[in-house]
């Protein structure tokens, strides 16, 4: 939701970067305020997932222009795992499997390392017990989902429902959702949407990165941007998402382009 | 014969000496078992890189110490072992130095199950034993498996009899206690038919200085038994351990091991499993190791009858400039028909001094037949690494939890959860500190 002088979450300017010396963004702006939700759309290889990346500090990918200040920090000077500690919260689009590690002791290691930096208070194993089986309701998940190893065997709709419970936890001010719908039937994508709007409130922000419309019907965002060629391209409303997906993605770079050769 | 040939024989005979003071057997048969094995010291030479089955493991240095047979026995009180004993198994045989320790101990004997060292289960077992005792191990080809045969006069003897289900893990501990040394533990595990038990086999130091473990374990399987076979090894670090397992399963029975290797300078454990028809076993290890330590595990999984299931998975985390072999031979003789065989050996190097050497090695005579395996060598995955910091996880402790997990997945196997906890501990703090 848009609220009126709304401090800005994240802010990013003229941002460019490469993997393995080829060129993927080209120039990105994007600010996002607390409270709103965010989606990026955009053909593959627009760079989306790069962008989502780069956020949560990949080692892949070099930035060699522009900046990206979180909440007033330069993003760029934080490790991946500070960044996470601050509030940055990447969902992956392809959950890492980690045969052998229980996934309650996983997600208890993770949420006491992040309350511990946070300076807050961890919880022992039957309080973290409590806690998590609480945000685990949310996501409609039973708790056998706990001794299980992370992600091992999942479905693809339970490890999509592990990260968000993992979000749920770790409780960011910016939670990147990288195509969190693929891979979702219908019953599992309304289920996690409904977990992810129940965390969404007026101090933190949501940047849902997706190829489509689909998963917007359930989260509804208060903007919507199409990338392409490494840059934000069009910025709209929720209405554009719905054009998109009747008119595919060409229209916009047409029009982009027509508007750039008019200015110049 | 060549120089180094000599050399070994200077070294062999210095190992056998002190083999003609051991007191003579009331058991003719078992005098003329360790007389052959005397001839077959005589005969072999210690094994070089030039023997295709060593050619990866050097223990030439084994033949620089001057390991010497136990003179003096250390008595040892509870309180300096309470450590080792796992709270499960309350029946336990204790051997320092390949000295049985009585006082240690606490086994079983009786009607039921017998667990003794083996000089007090002769005279109730003897015919019982006879068949099994030195005639598992193929010592006429093995120097360490007929040396360790020269000594034998005593061993760990479990013996469970026909339909009986032990319920109480059983702990075979092996103390080493004293520097330059060389002990022989054995042990005989006996399942009759239908009967069901749980056997820890346990290598540990009290010191650090060099010294000799030459084990062999025989285990025999006969018809529906079940056998769940733990070894620990968790020698000193300056100690050599070299290990000979030959198991025999009969007609249905199934057995499970799970075999750990965490100490010693240089282990070579070699591991025979022979199956009948529609025995099943799950033969499964890992080596957790750094410095310059060195751990060799070679098995032999013999499918003789049809209808067998073998599924082995063999792992190796090795840090600092460490060594890691595992050679795995999966023989499917002729007439071994629908066998089920699957191999898995995973690797993992934590630095780029690490070293491993894995060889899988099927042989199959039988067309009718289902076989796999597979091998891998690689480093931690970045994506992994990079998915534990995103949640906030430094990337030393995101290391550590990856490389637990990759040897918990063999840990979790053993089915006896403090040995578990225990276990999983010490790979925790072992990948702390490698990292």
């Amino acid at each position: 939701m848009i609220y009126p002088d709304s401090k800005i979450v994240l802010e990013v300017r003229g941002l460019c970067a490469t993997v393995n010396g080829t060129e993927i963004l080209k120039g990105l702006d994007l600010t996002v305020r607390r409270g709103e939700v965010h989606a990026i759309m955009g053909p593959n290889g627009s760079g989306k997932s790069t962008f989502s990346k780069i956020l949560a500090g990949h080692s892949a990918y070099e930035v060699t222009g522009g900046s990206v200040m979180f909440e007033g920090q330069n993003l760029f000077d934080l490790a991946p795992e500070e960044r996470a500690r601050a509030g940055v919260f990447l969902a992956f689009q392809y959950p890492i499997e980690i045969p052998g590690v229980i996934n309650s002791q996983f997600l208890r290691l993770t949420y006491n390392t992040v309350q511990t930096h946070r300076g807050k208070e961890e919880l022992d194993p039957l309080e973290f017990d409590d806690y998590v089986r609480e945000k685990m309701k949310l996501l409609e998940m039973s708790p056998d989902f706990l001794e299980r190893s992370v992600n091992e065997g999942f479905s693809g709709g339970e490890k999509k429902r592990n990260e968000i419970l993992q979000m749920a936890m770790l409780d960011p001010r910016l939670a990147i959702l990288d195509e969190t719908d693929s891979g979702l039937d219908i019953d599992a994508l309304r289920i996690v949407a409904n977990g992810v709007n129940q965390l969404a409130n007026k101090d933190n922000a949501i940047v849902l990165v997706t190829h489509y419309q689909r998963l917007l019907n359930y989260i509804v965002p208060d903007y919507v941007h199409v990338m392409e060629a490494g840059r934000i391209i069009k910025t709209g409303g929720k209405e554009l998402a719905l054009e998109l997906e009747s008119r595919g993605y060409d229209w916009v770079g047409v029009e982009h382009k027509a508007v750039a050769g008019a200015v110049a | 014969m060549s120089a180094t040939g000599t050399i070994n024989a200077g070294y062999l005979e210095t190992l056998l000496a002190g083999q003609p003071q051991l007191p003579t057997s009331p058991l003719a048969w078992l005098n003329a078992l360790r007389a052959e094995a005397v001839d077959r010291v005589g005969v072999l030479t210690v094994p070089t890189l030039r023997d295709e089955e060593w050619r990866f493991t050097d223990i030439s240095q084994l033949t620089k110490m001057p390991f010497h047979p136990v003179r003096t026995t250390i008595s040892l009180q509870a309180a300096d072992i309470e450590r080792f004993y796992i709270e499960e198994a309350t029946t336990r045989l204790v051997f320092v130095d390949g000295v049985y320790a009585p006082q240690l101990s606490s086994g079983i004997a009786g009607s039921g199950v017998t667990v003794v060292n083996l000089e007090a289960g002769f005279a109730a077992h003897a015919a019982t034993i006879e068949p099994y005792l030195g005639r598992l191990t193929e010592f006429r080809d093995n120097v360490f498996a007929a040396l360790n045969t020269a000594f034998l006069h005593d061993a760990a003897l479990v013996v469970v009899p026909r339909d009986i289900a032990v319920k109480v893990p059983v702990h075979l501990l092996f103390i080493a206690t004293q520097k330059d040394v060389v002990s022989y533990p054995r042990c005989l595990l006996l399942a009759e038919s239908g009967s069901a038990v749980t056997v820890i086999e346990d290598y540990v130091s009290l010191q650090e200085d060099a010294y000799f473990t030459n084990a062999v374990a025989e285990i025999a399987l006969l018809d529906n038994a079940r056998v769940n076979h733990i070894r620990v090894q968790r020698e000193g670090a300056k100690a050599f351990h070299i290990a000979n397992c030959a198991v025999s399963l009969a007609r249905a029975s199934n057995y499970q091991s799970v075999s750990v290797a965490f100490g010693a300078r240089i282990s070579r454990y070699n591991l025979n499993v022979q199956l009948a028809e529609e025995a099943e076993c799950a033969v499964d290890g890992l080596a957790l190791i750094s410095g310059r330590q060195l751990a060799d595990t070679h098995t032999c999984i013999d499918h003789a009858m049809p209808h067998a299931v073998s599924h082995q998975m063999h792992k190796c985390i090795v840090g600092g400039g460490a060594h890691a072999v595992f050679n795995g031979k999966i023989m499917v003789r002729q007439g071994a028909q629908r066998t089920d065989s699957r191999q898995s050996s995973r690797n993992l190097l934590l630095t780029n001094k690490a070293h491993v050497d894995t060889k899988p090695q099927l042989e199959i005579f039988a067309d009718d037949v289902k076989c796999t395996h597979g091998a891998t060598i690689g480093q931690l995955d970045s994506e992994e690494v990079f998915y534990l910091q995103s949640r906030g996880l430094s990337d030393t402790a995101a290391r550590n939890m990856l490389t637990y997990a990759f040897g918990a997945e063999i840990i979790e196997r053993i089915p006896i959860s403090s040995l578990k906890c225990q276990l999983e501990k010490t790979v925790l703090e072992q990948t702390a500190t490698q990292l």
